[in-house]
């Protein structure tokens, strides 16, 4: 059965009472339990879920689930705010820092009846692209141990350890992305500034939305660049994406960066015709490093598009190869000036210093944060300097501008959506990507989603094919500003064509026995 | 000698008159217990957001449009980064790049050798007014080497007033900053308390001979009221003056105000020059105000600031008020300044003029003179008055109508202020005040005052 009818068969069946909403929320308890080994989850809040699951239940008895979402469980990344679960943004800053409030998109979830499982694993403060530079650990792909990842490896010689096998799961979200991909919930939130959301979406084989900016509100999202932040969305199909979707956008006039217009939910139809539609293949995207394989897939997904007779055409991003650098110096501009905050006085992490506030503020910043944070704040400042500013700060903000105006332009000329890969390459060994800093990786991996955020347009990253050894790979569709709609809709329709086969997660229980995990998912 | 040149520029913060904070809705309130105003934007709390106080705009262009400024229909919001412990976030929400309102003036009088009945109006020019948050407090607790941070005023909204260094004496400055207290205080727009910290001054100063280039200039801090300003820039002119005679240099530094000693001292060293990394808030999308004509037809105008509508609706400011007095009821210039300059006396002045046969020219005498002096001698505001306007219009009544002499009614003034409730006429028949306009009552009078002097009368008769 394919994972698009997954969620809508358990919606069904938790209104017709076939499985009760704290069964649901038990299973998936457990399964996060026995997946432990993944690292995915940093806190899960065990008795708020069950509580939640049980008020589900009554309502769901009563007649009068609120929603599609009622009682479905959902995980959210570690950088939201949740209101007395531990936010710690894997960082020793928020080690033990409980939150006080509900982010808005967790709120307006809770609202709706779901059931919220626990906080994920990511990046420190969501900087890097393998949810490798955590406190807590890196977070392991579930695809490293399916089957499909097992049966292309090669032959082993006896000495190596399979351990070492296992590969990154992207990031910075990559604990949601994980999340979502071995079963454990329907949906998780992430967080997309340059790429987060997507691209563990593509190495992990799961949808990876990431809304226009300005449609989903940030409060609550501790920040990393607050003007290409949004929060993201992970799901197993398009049509959970767009359930999501419908019930966190909308203005929230506690971000003053949400649009005023009313946002309205909207459903995908079932049968597409894309044969009004003109799909863009921006060159600039064939990037150094592309691997052949995902090339490959690219231009067969084109194939895909003209032959069943929609318009496909070459177009050209020109400032595509400038974003890096621009996005590194505007991102470290915002991060230095983000965590400027944290100083150990209200709240975190607070070093044991007393001589004075200076040392006892580079104490606690020393200790709290990582290298790679402290690494971009340091950057970050020497942009913002007053002998810096012009020729950093206001020219990559110029070139943001230049990149903007691509699409504006791309778009204008008759292009509905942009066809562009969503990662150089599958997903890497573990010890294979740290054998590069997480500033390299960051612009390397980066390069195809990033200018999505400078320019706040909406892109989706679809599982498309298994790459040769055996793992998910992801193809991005970009959209015009606020159309979610057309855009979700061409992602739908691909979905259904390239039909992306279902993961054989095979997980050793306590037990030893082996099972696979497709089968804890038929719920009925 | 050679003559110097001062220069005095100002820089002003008004706390704004508001409910909530700038940027959140936590209450704004003088002196509640410490961190009993603060909301999770004003901690810092990782994740929260600003969101833009629509009475604080308000204020801003109330005030701008008050001091003949172009209010700028877009302005932008900056982040101003520093580390301080009573600045939660690392950075202060200021306007650097594009102000809420520039370019406007505000005229101000003095007295010219002190002499009351010799004033001139000056000009200075206001550079800008800019919207941005005022800082917690932090108390240095030196005996236990702590310090203590009370957030309460962390996110208060504050009106940065910039004067161009148009000044050149304490005196002036003075005159200036309490001309802008008045505005401000007429606006609404701030209760303008200096002791309350709701308006702080800082004064920029240097001295140059005439026709050079300006000189380095000082700031001077800590100034905590208006009389201590003109000590505090006057005595910052000399000492640059001084300094610079024997031989010295001006330090481009900051200095403050020791009232105590009189004196300016210069302040612990802010580690050089600070590079403050400005940089556009992202939060914050650029303010956009309308006017009648911008005001899009089908826009909400709750959801807007109207210019226009603001400008409709502004009080009268001292300056016309002024004006009105002195036309109205012909007194003097100086008169009108002194009437303003204390709280409720103009409308006191006014409510007994109302209730009164006697000429305004001549009234302005008694509330100048008479209940202005007992009210500084008692340290009281006028709302505290223990005579009344309607008493004290009573009081004149008698006087107009030639009932009691003019010493008789300083008497009975007095009686009047002890505040036991009597009116002027039964204080009049207690002390046998009345006038005598009987001739033959007066003639029995002066009869008896002869016969009893009978010898001193004999000794002026004889000469």
């Amino acid at each position: 059965r394919s994972q698009r009818d997954a969620r809508l068969q358990v919606s069904a069946a938790l209104k017709e009472g076939r499985v009760s909403a704290t069964e649901l929320c038990q299973r998936c308890l457990s399964l996060i339990k026995s997946t432990g080994f993944l690292n995915a989850y940093v806190t899960v809040a065990k008795g708020t879920a069950l509580k939640q699951a049980e008020e589900s239940e009554k309502r769901y008895r009563r007649g009068q689930p609120l929603g599609v979402l009622d009682g479905i469980p959902f995980a959210v990344k570690d950088n939201f705010n949740t209101a007395g679960i531990e936010t710690t943004c894997a960082s020793n800053m928020l080690k033990g820092y409980i939150s006080p409030y509900n982010a808005t998109v967790v709120q307006k979830l809770l609202d709706q009846g779901a059931v919220l499982l626990g906080k994920t694993n990511l990046d420190e403060f969501a900087m890097g692209s393998g949810s490798t530079d955590g406190i807590f650990g890196p977070v392991r792909n579930p695809w490293s141990y399916s089957r499909q990842y097992k049966e292309k490896a090669p032959p082993k010689s006896g000495s190596e350890n399979e351990e070492s096998d296992w590969v990154i799961t992207g990031g910075s979200s990559g604990g949601s992305a994980a999340a979502v991909s071995s079963f454990t919930c329907f949906a998780a939130l992430g967080s997309d500034t340059g790429g987060s959301t997507r691209n563990p979406a593509a190495h992990c084989g799961v949808v990876g939305l990431k809304p226009t900016y300005g449609l989903i509100s940030r409060h609550g999202l501790i920040p990393l660049v607050n003007s290409m932040d949004v929060p993201g969305i992970l799901t197993r199909c398009v049509d959970d994406a767009a359930v999501v979707l419908g019930s966190l956008a909308g203005h929230d006039p506690k971000d003053s960066t949400t649009i005023q217009d009313t946002f309205k939910p909207f459903e995908l139809p079932n049968l597409i015709d894309v044969r009004k539609l003109c799909i863009g293949i921006p060159k600039e995207y064939h990037a150094p490093g592309l691997s052949s394989e995902i090339l490959a897939l690219w231009s067969k997904a084109a194939d895909l598009f003209r032959d069943a007779g929609a318009k496909v055409i070459e177009v050209s991003l020109p400032h595509t190869r400038y974003s890096i650098v621009c996005y590194h110096v505007l991102c470290t501009a915002e991060v230095a000036s983000n965590m400027a905050r944290f100083d150990g006085l209200e709240y975190g992490h607070r070093a044991d210093m007393n001589k004075s506030t200076e040392s006892m503020y580079a104490a606690t910043r020393r200790e709290g944060f990582n290298d790679v944070v402290r690494g971009r704040i340091l950057s970050g400042n020497y942009f913002l300097l007053k002998q810096n500013y012009e020729n950093y700060f206001i020219k990559a903000q110029k070139v943001r501008r230049l990149i903007a105006n691509d699409f504006v332009k791309v778009f204008a000329s008759g292009v509905d959506i942009l066809l562009t890969p969503t990662t150089l390459s599958d997903a890497v060994p573990y010890v294979e990507f740290i054998k590069e800093d997480n500033r390299t990786r960051s612009a390397q991996d980066d390069i195809l989603t990033q200018a999505a955020n400078m320019a706040g347009l909406p892109a989706i990253s679809i599982p498309t094919a298994l790459s040769k050894r055996g793992l998910p790979v992801g193809l991005q569709f970009i959209g015009r500003s606020f159309q979610e709609k057309q855009l979700l809709t061409v992602a739908k329709w691909f979905e259904k064509q390239v039909k992306f086969p279902m993961i054989q997660l095979e997980v050793k229980r306590h037990d030893c026995s082996v099972f696979q995990h497709q089968k804890s998912v038929s719920f009925l | 000698l050679a003559s110097w040149v001062p220069v005095v520029g100002l820089e002003i913060h008004a706390q704004i008159s508001s409910n909530s904070k700038l940027f959140s809705g936590s209450q704004v309130q003088f002196a509640a217990p410490p961190n009993s105003l603060v909301s999770f934007f004003d901690a810092s709390l990782p994740g929260t957001l600003p969101v833009l106080n629509r009475r604080c705009v308000e204020a801003a262009v109330m005030t701008g449009l008050a001091l003949n400024c172009s209010i700028n229909k877009k302005s932008l919001f900056d982040r101003k980064h520093y580390f301080y412990a009573d600045l939660p976030a690392g950075y202060q929400i200021t306007q650097q790049r594009v102000p809420i309102a520039v370019n406007g003036s505000l005229s101000y009088s003095l007295c010219i050798d002190n002499k009351m009945s010799q004033m001139v109006t000056k000009t200075v020019r206001i550079k800008q007014i800019q919207l941005e948050q005022d800082s917690g407090k932090s108390l240095h607790d030196d005996a236990r080497s702590q310090t203590l941070v009370d957030l309460n005023r962390a996110g208060v909204g504050l009106m940065e007033v910039v004067m161009e260094p148009d000044m050149c004496c304490g005196e002036e400055a003075a005159a200036a900053v309490r001309e802008l207290q008045l505005i401000l205080q007429t606006l609404g727009s701030s209760q303008a308390v200096m002791a309350e910290g709701q308006l702080r001054v800082d004064a920029n100063v240097s001295v140059h001979h005439p026709g050079e280039p300006y000189g380095v200039r000082t700031e001077v801090k800590n100034i905590n009221s208006i009389r201590f300003l003109a000590k505090a820039v006057d005595y910052e002119i000399q000492r640059q003056i001084e300094e610079l005679e024997n031989g010295g240099t001006i330090l481009n530094e900051t200095r403050a105000f020791d009232s105590k000693l009189g004196c300016t001292i210069p302040m612990r060293d802010k580690e050089g020059k600070q590079d403050y990394r400005f940089m556009p808030e992202p939060n914050l999308p650029p303010l956009i105000l309308y006017d009648a004509k911008s005001l899009p037809v089908n826009m909400n105008h709750q959801q807007v600031v109207n210019i226009d509508w603001i400008r409709e609706r502004l009080p009268d400011l001292p300056s016309v008020k002024r004006a009105k007095l002195v036309e109205l009821y012909g007194i003097l210039p100086e008169h009108s300044f002194t009437l303003l300059n204390e709280d409720g006396l103009a409308e006191y002045f006014e409510n007994v003029v109302k209730q009164t046969q006697m000429k305004p020219k001549k009234v302005i005498g008694w509330i100048l003179n008479d209940l202005l002096s007992y009210l500084k001698q008692h340290a009281l505001p006028v709302k505290e008055s223990p005579v009344s306007s309607f008493l004290l219009a009573d009081l004149l009544n008698l006087l107009e109508r030639r009932e009691i002499s003019s010493s008789a009614a300083k008497q009975v003034f007095e009686e009047l202020w002890k505040g036991e409730g009597k009116t002027p006429l039964e204080i009049v028949k207690e002390k046998k005040l009345e006038l005598i306009q009987d001739q033959k009552e007066l003639e029995k009078v002066c009869q008896e005052v002869i016969d009893r002097q009978e010898d001193e009368v004999i000794m002026m008769v004889l000469g």
